[in-house]
């Protein structure tokens, strides 16, 4: 949150619209995502000229107040200190206050009332606690102008701009004096910073206190130490912006730490000098180690943490939270102040392992600034002398291994235009870097650029310029243009192109794509296990239903099912094509489908309804269509979750690719079908497609019946039948299927067509029927079967 | 009989027939084996030679005439049962139909397949990547080494350590293919795909989404070819009256980044809720490659440049149909999703 009444400080925005100031920073770049006012409509100073007892109550008044051009209104105030003569803020009917409460005539037991004498934490400009509450409301000074706004007169108008502050350009934009920069650049004004001087005592830092520095995660660390602070409230100003930054004010001291953190965006941390004794110690923490920070909270660290301590104990997680053993009390006297940088990546990891996540801990793990790191402490110093009374020990305390190298950028004009497409003069290039406030000089036509250190988000190179220079030239000075074109048109590839195809197929047969999660319940993978495949589980998950990595797509598709059910969808037919990883992450495409209900449906006429050998034929549709016509068989078979006698595997070239069968009646009472193949089976290369004529000749068809044992199937019939038959049998197929009356129990009849043809002639009566018995005997002795009378 | 008798006979006989079975009848009378006609034609040998000529004249005569109305008769009576027949199997066509339907795309595919149309068009391979992903593909080869900030904004599905996990964007194509670029191949590619972050789902969000990335490095690629190119897409699925602007942004892997804003299609610049009053909608997050990502994958960034640009398909899809709740795409409900069987124009 930056506070506009804070930022003016540091430059000149008093001739800005802040509302149309905000679009212009949003259009260079940092996104503001809201902008907040405090003015209030309806809101006067008022006098009051008259103040009596209210007659049905106790501590209500009657105040006729004069609100400007002698206008004089009614209101009923229970404030203790209201009386004649004071001047107030009235809020009128229609102002409405913080926490939506907008003022309407009423009657107050039976009085009538146009307004609100208000106090200020009613309008949002102070906090709201007990001791404000007990002042009443608030009173004017005797010269204030009645009838006008009294927050414009107080001084307090405020406009907060909130900032989305994901993006990294935020590690120097969510500081005043930061946000005054980017402000100054994009309205081309200089910068003011704020007055760090104070005076020092004769006395030095130096006899006080020792600095050891032990890690090298600690670069920079910077020390002060103040004496006779006077502990008390802080002035309005600072209490005022800690309020609008939304921090809370606490006492002169703590409020100077954090009013200094939202300037620079340093933290500084305040030690209590007599508890922390003589020395300091920066480390890593030893394994175990234990600190009970400022909440009142027992920390354990670990090595990879960070502390400050006074050479035995710790007293500080650094860059995240001090410690309560040298916390800084009514009774603190002399402070030290620590300004430092630690490593950004450490700050992070800490505040994450301990899930602590300070203020501090978010502008550390940012980066830091080393100037800012100086100028910082010194703002504290000069804060602290003048609102607090601080005697400033002359010296400071350093550890110093910060790289200082400046990031300097080399390039011609050209290099920059190339990479934005349009063409910005040498002369508007140094306007843009003169408004970025970047030093630069001009050597052989060549720009060398010195990034100042408070934009840690630039780098040495021409396209963070390219960016900088752009974003304040203005990007709707681009024009659109587009590559070069290829005469060549793009592809799908790999995976997609045979998941395109399978997805397209699906459709044209009637099944409706869905989409569903990834991550499942690890009950859901255990349905439909059919291959046995141990799942990934996720080391972390965010809850029960996703903490799994699916292997199957069918329960996913069972779930989708259920949620259409309940929607009284009767007829549904689903496929899903999705990547599936197992334990060992290895990826396996699947392809899977569920139908259920009418296929073909009509509300008074034939349906199709789903069975097994719909299902088997849209498998095989999809088979042949993907080029594996003839290459693939079904093979019964018990899969979980599956109807034991309606399930089978489906393999292609005799391996395993997949499985259909019906959803158990354990798990669903309607008829529902499933299939599911691995898609990776489905991308080899097939042949390429070729004409072929149909056959000249006629053929000759031939019917046979047989009665057999139950239990076998018609596929190993005909594999008897196709092998028995030789290569002028071009086609069989099951007519009739037949058990009950003339037939035993553990039996059944099976009939066949057969069709005959040779492409070359027509075939003589004789020579089929000779084939035909030669058939019917090899059936006969391969299956035990007995040829049925006709 | 006498041939005049049987011929007057004929005539009367003849207004009797009222059907197809009378007109048979009549038939097996006169010409059945002993049929009328039938007789008086066996009586020929009987008649004397001078007459016989005559005769069998008369007899021929009178044969054809009865063919002639027999055949006529047949065929009025035999259309008479077509009609009637017709008359019969009519049938009321206003009865409903049997359903045949085509299965429905999911709503997030159609429009995925609508972006790649048109980017196949200019010349983009449609690619598809790891959704299991190593740390150096998603972050560490994009500018986002461990431990930076960046990473904070996609909190991620970590599977082994920090090591392998769940893709947080669809960028690391852009590092793969680069990679099999080997430095000296043009690229120009887009990989729409499921991504993970560790966000719980409600009407906006959702811990799967589908992203859309694009990926061209060429030479002397600039942002100004990035506007073309996004105009031409945003202009297909939103209209031709769609403006595009250029937010700056920041993005560890371009630089310069920039967030993507269409004018909006539903209230034309003057404010609704669709685009929250302020007239633009961001539709995508994109950049000219960071020099630093040329480099890690093989790309001298000296010799080449390129942009890259991501586009939210949930985010597009729910302007585009005017939904609002992600989660649909991923409960399919029939009864929404059926209506997407069906062209657009």
């Amino acid at each position: 949150m930056i506070s506009l009444e804070w930022v003016k400080d540091y430059v000149d925005i008093s001739d800005q619209d802040l509302k149309e100031l905000a679009v212009k920073i949003t259009k260079a770049g940092i996104n503001i995502e809201k902008v907040i006012t405090n003015h209030i409509d309806n809101l006067v100073i008022g006098k009051v000229i008259e103040c009596v007892n209210h007659p049905g109550s106790d501590h209500l008044h009657i105040c006729q107040v004069e609100i400007g051009d002698g206008n004089v209104q009614q209101i009923v105030c229970g404030a203790h200190n209201v009386r004649t003569g004071i001047k107030v803020i009235v809020s009128l009917p229609g102002a409405i206050l913080p926490g939506n409460f907008e003022i309407k005539k009423s009657k107050i037991r039976g009085v009538e009332s146009n307004g609100m004498i208000c106090a200020l934490f009613e309008l949002g400009l102070e906090e709201k606690n007990e001791e404000n509450y007990n002042k009443g409301i608030h009173e004017l000074p005797e010269d204030a102008p009645v009838g006008v706004d009294p927050i414009t007169y107080l001084g307090l108008d405020d406009t907060l701009y909130e900032l989305d502050v994901h993006k990294h350009r935020n590690n120097d934009c969510y500081y005043h004096i930061g946000f005054a920069y980017e402000i100054a650049s994009i309205l081309n004004r200089k910068v003011t910073l704020p007055d760090i001087s104070y005076h020092e005592t004769s006395d030095s830092i130096d006899k006080h206190f020792s600095l050891k520095v032990e890690t090298e995660k600690c670069p920079y660390y910077l020390a002060k130490m103040v004496r006779n602070i006077k502990l008390g409230e802080s002035p309005e100003f600072i209490k005022r912006r800690l309020v609008a930054a939304g921090m809370r004010p606490i006492n002169n001291v703590v409020d100077i730490s954090n009013y200094v953190m939202l300037e620079y965006g340093q933290p500084l941390h305040f030690f209590d000098k007599d508890k922390l004794g003589d020395k300091i110690v920066v480390r890593n923490a030893k394994d175990k180690e234990e600190l009970v920070t400022l909440d009142g909270k027992n920390r354990i660290l670990k090595s990879s943490d960070i502390v400050i301590t006074d050479g035995e104990k710790p007293v500080c997680i650094a860059g995240v939270m001090g410690g309560l053993n040298t916390e800084v009390l009514e009774d603190t006297k002399d402070i030290l102040i620590e300004s430092a940088i630690f490593d950004a990546t450490s700050i992070r990891y800490t505040a994450n392992s301990l899930d602590l996540k300070s203020e501090a801990s978010i502008r550390y793990g940012k980066g830091l600034n080393y100037e800012y790191t100086n100028d910082a402490i010194n703002r504290a110093c000069h804060l602290l002398e003048k609102y607090a009374g601080a005697e400033i020990l002359s010296g400071m305390i350093k550890h110093d291994k910060i790289d200082k190298t400046p990031k300097i950028v080399e390039f011609v004009p050209e290099e920059v235009n190339k990479l934005l497409g349009i063409t910005i003069s040498e002369e508007d290039m140094k306007v843009e870097l003169g408004r970025l406030d970047f030093a630069y000089e001009i050597k052989d036509g060549k720009f060398i650029v010195t990034i100042p250190n408070r934009r840690l988000d630039v780098e040495s190179n021409v396209n963070d310029i390219a960016e900088e220079i752009g974003r304040l030239y203005g990007y709707h000075n681009l024009i659109s243009t587009v590559p070069i074109t290829t005469v060549r048109r793009g592809q799908y590839l790999g995976d997609v192109k045979y998941r395109k195809m399978i997805s397209k197929r699906l459709r044209a047969l009637g099944l409706n794509e869905v989409k569903t999660y990834t991550l499942v319940s690890q009950e859901m993978t255990n349905m439909f296990n059919y291959e046995g495949k141990e799942n990934k589980l996720l080391p972390n998950p965010m809850s029960v239903d996703k903490s799994a990595i699916r292997t199957s797509i069918l329960s996913s598709l069972f779930n989708v099912y259920n949620y259409n059910k309940a929607r009284k969808v009767n007829d549904i037919m689903l496929y899903e094509i999705s990547k599936t990883y197992d334990i060992n992450y290895t990826e396996d495409v699947k392809v899977a489908g569920l139908l259920s209900g009418n296929y073909l449906s009509s509300s008074w006429n034939k349906s199709v309804k789903v069975d097994f050998y719909l299902v088997k034929g849209i498998v095989e549709n999809l088979l042949d269509y993907m080029g594996y016509e003839n290459r693939y068989t079904f093979e019964a078979n018990k899969i979980n979750d599956l109807h034991p006698g309606v399930s089978a595997n489906i393999l292609l070239d005799k391996n395993v690719i997949g499985v259909i069968g019906k959803v158990s009646p354990k798990l669903v009472k309607d008829d529902v079908y499933v299939f599911e193949l691995s898609m990776n089976a489905l991308m080899s290369k097939v042949k390429a497609l070729k004409y072929k004529e149909a056959p000249k000749y006629p053929g000759m068809e031939k019917d046979m019946a047989f009665v057999m044992d139950k239990s076998i199937t018609s596929s190993d019939v005909i594999q008897t039948i196709r092998r028995a038959g030789g290569r002028l049998l071009t086609n069989i197929s099951v007519f009739d299927v037949y058990t009950g009356e003339n037939v035993l129990e553990n039996e059944k009849s099976l009939a066949f067509k057969l069709q005959f043809m040779d492409p070359t002639r027509t075939l003589t009566e004789d020579e089929v029927m000779k084939l035909f018995n030669q058939i019917v005997d090899k059936v006969i002795s391969a299956h035990n079967a007995k040829l049925r009378d006709k | 009989m006498k041939i005049e008798e049987v011929k007057s006979l004929l005539e009367e006989d003849k207004s009797k027939v009222t059907d197809l079975t009378s007109l048979n009848d009549l038939r097996v009378k006169y010409l059945g084996k002993k049929g009328i006609i039938t007789e008086l034609n066996s009586e020929i040998k009987n008649i004397p030679v001078e007459e016989k000529k005559e005769f069998g004249q008369k007899v021929n005569e009178l044969k054809s005439i009865f063919n002639d109305f027999y055949e006529e008769k047949k065929n009025y009576f035999e259309e008479e049962i077509l009609n009637k027949k017709l008359f019969d199997e009519a049938i009321d066509i206003s009865l409903p139909a049997t359903k045949i339907v085509c299965g429905a795309p999911n709503i997030l595919e159609k429009l995925i397949e609508e972006v790649e149309e048109v980017f196949m068009s200019m010349g983009y391979d449609v690619v598809d990547g790891p959704e299991i992903e190593e740390d150096k593909y998603n972050f560490e080869l994009l500018n986002i080494p461990k431990g930076h900030p960046a990473r904070d904004a996609q909190d991620t599905f970590y599977l082994e350590g920090e090591e392998i996990l769940l893709r947080s964007q669809t960028s690391p194509m852009q590092v793969r293919i680069m990679l099999e670029g080997n430095g000296v191949t043009p690229i120009r590619m887009i990989c729409p795909g499921k991504t993970y972050r560790r966000d719980d789902d409600d009407a906006t969000h959702s811990h799967q989404f589908m992203q859309i990335e694009g990926l061209l490095v060429d030479k002397d690629i600039s942002l100004s070819d990035l506007k073309g190119t996004i105009d031409v897409i945003v202009k297909k699925l939103f209209g031709d009256y769609i403006v595009t602007r250029f937010r700056p942004s920041y993005y560890q892997f371009t630089e310069p980044s920039v967030e993507v804003d269409i004018s909006c299609f539903n209230c034309h610049g003057k404010g609704c809720n669709i685009c929250k009053k302020t007239g633009w909608i961001t539709v995508a997050g994109a950049g000219i490659v960071h020099p630093n990502v040329l480099k890690m994958s093989g790309y001298d960034p000296k010799k080449w440049s390129g942009f890259a640009f991501g586009f939210g398909a949930e985010r597009l899809a729910m302007l585009k149909y005017n939904i609002n709740d992600c989660r649909v795409f991923y409960n399919t409900d029939l009864r929404e999703s059926r209506t997407f069987d069906r062209k657009e124009d």
